[in-house]
Parts: C-alpha cells; sequence; structure tokens
C-alpha cells in the first residue's frame, strides 16, 4: 500500500523532533540566532534544518488545521454533486470537490515532514484537538450555495495561500503554490455558476441572492479574528510563516470581491460597504465576532454533522485499511 | 426498427449505464475510507461522466429533435432508462460493495469497448477508443482491492464475499440482448455480448482466484429487463435526485 510506504518514507526525512533536549543553553542560543538570521534573510527553512520547537508546533497546528479543512470542506460541496443541474457542471463540482481531496494530502504529506503522521492528525480532528476552517459549518442549501462556495470561499482561500506560498517553511510553501493554481480555476467555476444564475431566471436569481447573503459575512471571518484579537500573530508573523495580518488580508479580498459582485448584479448584504476614496479601500461593517466564537468552538449549524460524517467515513473505511495493511504485509513476507 | 433508432437506443444504454454508476460512485465523494480512495473514486466517476455525454450527445444528434445530452439524462423517466440493475445496485456506504459492483461492470465494459473499437460507426469506434484506455484503469483499480480485501483480513474476506454473493444475481442480466443488438450485429457496428460471457468469466474468475473468492452458486431469482427499461426500486430515488434541478426549473439554464 503506498499510504503505508509514504509513511514509513517520511521516517527517515523528518525535522529534528527532540534533538533539543541534547543541545546545550549556548548551542540553543547559537542556532537561535542563525535560525532568525536565516528568516530575516529569507532563506526558507527545510525538513532537516534545525528549527526551534515553537517554530515546529505552530506550524505543524496551522498546517495540519489547512489539510483538515481541505478535506472537512469537501462535505459541503460533495453534498451537491449527486443533484448538479447538468452533466457538465456535475464533472466541474466532482472534479472541485476532489482537488481538496488532493490538496488535504499535498498538505497533510507536507505537514508529516514535522514529524506528525497522517492518522495521527486525523485522530486530532475526530477528537475535536484540531480544529478546521469554520466556513465549511454552514450548510449548503440550494445549488446557489456551490457557486458561493467557489466564488467566495474559494476566493479568500487564495488570498490567503498566496501568501502562505512565499512562507518560511519550504514544504508548506512548495504545497501552497502547486495548489493555488487549482483554487484559481475552483474561483471561476463558482463565480461562473453565479453569473449564470444572475442572468436566469427570477428564480435563479434570488437564489443566487440568497446564497450571497448567507455566505458573505461566513467568508470574511474565514481571515479569522481582527489582528487585536489573534494571539498566535506575533510569533507566526516574527516567523514568516505569516506574511500580512489578518486584517490586511480580509480586505484584499473585500476589495478585489464587491468588483466582481456588482459586475454581475449581486448585492453585498452591508449596509455601510462603501468605498473610501481617501483609504482606496471598501469600508464595511462590523462583523459578527461572537457568531464566529460561537462556530469555532463547536456551536456552528453543521458543526455536530461534520464531525459525524468524518467520523462515520473514518470508522466505516477502517476494515478496508486493516485489510489493505494485513495484505501488505503478507506479501512483504512472502517476499523474504 | 431502423438502424438508425437501434444505434440511438444503443449508445443510450452506454450512457444510462455509465451516468448512473457514475451517480453512484460519486455519493462517496467525501466519504471513501482514506483520502486516495476519494480521489480514486472520484477518478472513475469523472471518466464515466466524460462516456455518459460522448455517447448521450451522439444519440442527441442522432435523433436530431431539438434534445441536447442534459436533456436526455434529466428529462427522461425511469422506464425508459436502459441500464443494467447492476450499476443502480446501493452500496450502503460499503466500499466492499461499491467496489465490486464497478469491478463486474467495468470487466464487461472494457470487453464490450474493446470489440467497439472496430465498430463501422466512426462515432462508436472513436468514443469506445477512448473510453477503453480508462476502463483498463477501473478493472485493475477494482481488480486489485478485490485482491486485497478478499487476502486480507478475515473480516474483509468475509465482507466481500458477501458483496459478491449480493451482486452477482446481477450479473446473468450483463448479457441480455434483444433487437437492438441484432440489427446492429447486422450493420458491424455493435457487439454480439453472446460471444463476450465466457471472456468476462475468465477476467473475473483470475481476479477472484487471486482474491481468494468463488463464484456463487447460480440459483434464486436473476434479474433480468434493465434494456427494456424494468429497473429495481432504487433507480427511481437515483433519478428523483439527480434529475431534481432541471425539473423543479424547467426553463432554467444552468
Ligand atoms: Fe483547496
Ligand atoms: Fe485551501
Ligand atoms: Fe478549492
Amino acid at each position: 500500500m503506498h499510504f503505508v510506504k509514504r509513511i514509513l518514507a517520511n521516517c527517515n526525512q523528518t525535522s529534528n523532533i527532540g534533538m533539543e533536549t541534547t543541545l546545550s543553553v549556548e548551542e540553543l542560543n547559537k542556532r537561535e540566532a542563525e535560525f532568525d538570521a536565516k528568516i530575516a534573510s529569507g532563506i526558507t527553512i527545510e525538513p532537516k534544518d534545525w528549527m526551534p520547537e515553537r517554530y515546529r508546533k505552530q506550524l505543524l497546528r496551522m498546517m495540519s488545521q489547512h489539510a483538515h479543512s481541505e478535506v472537512v470542506g469537501m462535505l459541503p460541496e460533495g453534498n451537491w454533486i449527486t443533484r448538479a443541474p447538468s452533466l457538465a457542471r456535475k464533472a466541474v463540482l466532482l472534479a472541485k470537490v476532489q482537488d481538496e481531496a488532493g490538496h488535504g494530502l499535498y498538505i497533510y504529506s507536507a505537514a508529516e515532514t514535522l514529524g506528525m503522521d497522517r492518522s495521527e492528525m486525523i485522530d486530532q480532528l475526530l477528537s475535536g484537538k484540531a480544529k478546521y476552517s469554520s466556513i465549511f459549518n454552514y450548510p449548503t442549501l440550494t445549488w446557489a450555495d456551490i457557486g458561493a462556495i467557489g466564488w467566495l470561499v474559494d476566493g479568500a482561500a487564495i488570498v490567503n495561500q498566496t501568501v502562505l506560498a512565499k512562507c518560511s517553511y519550504g514544504p508548506y510553501a512548495r504545497a501552497m503554490l502547486r495548489i493555488c493554481k487549482e483554487e484559481n480555476f475552483h474561483n471561476k467555476q463558482g463565480y461562473q455558476i453565479m453569473a449564470y444564475l444572475m442572468r436566469g431566471t427570477k428564480e435563479q436569481r434570488e437564489m443566487a441572492q440568497d446564497a450571497m447573503n448567507r455566505f458573505w459575512w461566513p467568508s470574511l471571518m474565514m481571515f479569522g479574528p481582527s489582528d487585536t484579537n489573534s494571539p498566535n500573530s506575533g510569533d507566526l508573523m516574527k516567523w514568516k510563516v505569516k506574511l500580512h495580518s489578518n486584517d490586511d488580508l480580509r480586505q484584499r479580498f473585500i476589495d478585489r470581491t464587491v468588483p466582481q459582485a456588482e459586475a454581475i448584479g449581486l448585492r453585498i448584504p452591508d449596509e455601510n460597504l462603501k468605498f473610501n476614496e481617501s483609504t482606496r479601500h471598501y469600508d464595511f461593517g462590523e462583523i459578527n465576532w461572537e457568531e464566529f466564537k460561537q462556530v469555532v468552538s463547536g456551536n456552528g449549524p453543521c458543526n455536530k454533522l461534520r464531525m459525524k460524517q468524518r467520523a462515520d467515513a473514518h470508522t466505516n473505511g477502517a476494515w478496508v485499511r486493516e485489510a489493505a495493511a494485513a495484505y501488505s504485509a503478507k506479501k512483504a513476507a512472502s517476499k523474504n | 426498427m431502423s438502424s438508425k433508432n437501434a444505434l440511438i437506443e444503443y449508445c443510450l444504454r452506454i450512457a444510462d449505464n455509465s451516468s448512473i454508476l457514475a451517480h453512484r460512485l460519486s455519493e462517496w465523494s467525501g466519504h471513501g475510507p482514506i483520502l486516495e480512495e476519494d480521489i480514486a473514486m472520484s477518478n472513475m466517476a469523472l471518466d464515466l461522466i466524460g462516456q455518459a455525454r460522448g455517447f448521450y450527445a451522439y444519440a442527441a444528434t442522432l435523433e436530431n429533435k431539438g434534445r441536447s445530452e442534459d436533456d436526455l439524462a434529466f428529462r427522461r423517466d425511469a422506464r425508459e432508462f436502459v441500464n443494467r440493475n447492476l450499476v443502480e445496485q446501493p452500496d450502503h456506504k460499503d466500499f466492499g460493495t461499491a467496489i465490486m459492483r464497478s469491478f463486474l461492470y467495468s470487466c464487461l465494459s472494457y470487453l464490450q469497448f474493446r470489440t467497439l473499437m472496430n465498430s463501422n460507426d466512426e462515432t462508436v469506434s472513436g468514443l469506445s477508443a477512448k473510453a477503453i484506455k480508462e476502463v483498463i484503469y477501473h478493472v485493475r483499480h477494482c481488480g486489485d482491492w478485490i485482491v486485497r480485501l478478499g487476502d486480507g483480513t478475515e473480516e474483509s474476506h468475509q465482507r466481500i464475499t458477501d458483496s459478491l454473493n449480493d451482486l452477482w444475481m446481477y450479473t446473468n442480466e450483463l448479457f441480455e440482448q434483444n433487437e437492438v443488438d441484432a440489427i446492429l450485429l447486422n450493420d458491424g457496428v455493435g457487439v454480439d455480448l453472446t460471444l463476450l460471457q465466457q471472456d468476462w468469466l475468465n477476467l473475473v474468475k483470475e481476479i477472484f482466484s487471486q482474491a481468494q473468492l468463488t463464484i456463487p452458486d447460480v440459483g434464486g431469482y436473476q434479474s433480468s429487463g434493465g434494456i427494456k427499461g424494468l429497473h429495481t426500486e432504487h433507480l427511481g430515488f437515483i433519478l428523483a435526485e439527480m434529475q431534481f434541478l432541471p425539473r423543479a426549473y424547467p426553463d432554467a439554464i444552468w
């Protein structure tokens, strides 16, 4: 089985886990200084390079969270594959959701270089210890939601990931570079769905606007809490894992999305949204951070459902994974 | 029946088989036992949607009634669908059943396209030449899993045996033919399925012997009639789901 092989292969190239304990204080300080200098001069960090334990932990948290988001994100969209309204749309959506599985795989593999294997990360997701993007805790109620997700959610992901492609950890940066190309296609197909709806019947236009109304604010929340309230931002910015603040990225997303909405006649559900001539950015209304807090802490409309769907897939597939492992063990034994 | 009408019917059969099996496989998106299998099952579903589109589009062109590939997929009722009953069977999220269903069908599909590649009808031979590359992968991928599951753990052996026993009664029907086949065989366009039955059995047995599975005893009910639009109760639900949007919004373009 190639997944077993891959886990074994990764053992040889994982980072310097546990090495710090054997280092003297002077040596540790020296290495940290070297590490900081590397980061400062823009040299990427690779799995075999020395790195501070906190850097490794924060990255692992962030990357596994990202991988989980790709995988959980398959569910709300997967919900409409069997109901896609044409064979062409069905093929595009199926391919899109399949890409997300691929993104999950790349990012899990990249995260494995930090010393935790995929199955352990998945256990953390299922036990609730690891988080995933809160946007996927909203339901997809109509076909227009598939358009809204592709356009807004993947659009927000592009803004995030384009920056992450320049982050200090090599495997993560390279995974992002590869993924961004596909995200652009996801974003376009979503926008195209919305554009078709907006030039369609009255019912279709209402469907599109309704999806916009429901997904706009949760999309803005995808960038995370406001800078004044973001507990992990400081370290991540210092290490160039994060290159821009949450608020900067949110603004960037709004600035690029509002004209797209206007071009097809969709209203932004925000009375305070207005282009500010002096800042050259859109001003916007207050985000409902209480809702964000609730959804992140497990009380969104679909948190329970998403976790149940992932847990069921995992449990229902256990016998398959066991069989594959048993079979490859038999084959390996018979070769010796 | 004219040669043209026979060919339309024949294309619909291939397309219906592909689109219904694609539907079943796409139900797995996001629910596979490992991410790699999510990707593989989506791949197979995508290939099948591609095949369905090709053959629906050709049927639509031949009939020349202003219907599109989507009209054929989304605006015909269950009694008009002419897929084999095997492909519409549910798997209840049992991976082995899903794999067994695809394996049994893909083996036939492979043999059929291999012959159709030499069809006198250029469109049919062209579509078949493209499809066969995809179907070879399906046979191989599903065959590999059947061997792993059959020769994996005691539990997996039992489960895949159960799946085989449940699905076997739909396999005889894969070789049913009618007037349509006779006309197309005469035109050098179609295949004689009775000639493929032994090859199919050999192919299936080869994998089963590696998987330590045995062909179930034939006995009891054998399904029949898919090509006449006689289906199991499952198809109606598939279509209710699949056709919902075009039916609910008949004037909409998506
Ligand atoms: Fe993605
Ligand atoms: Fe992403
Ligand atoms: Fe995406």
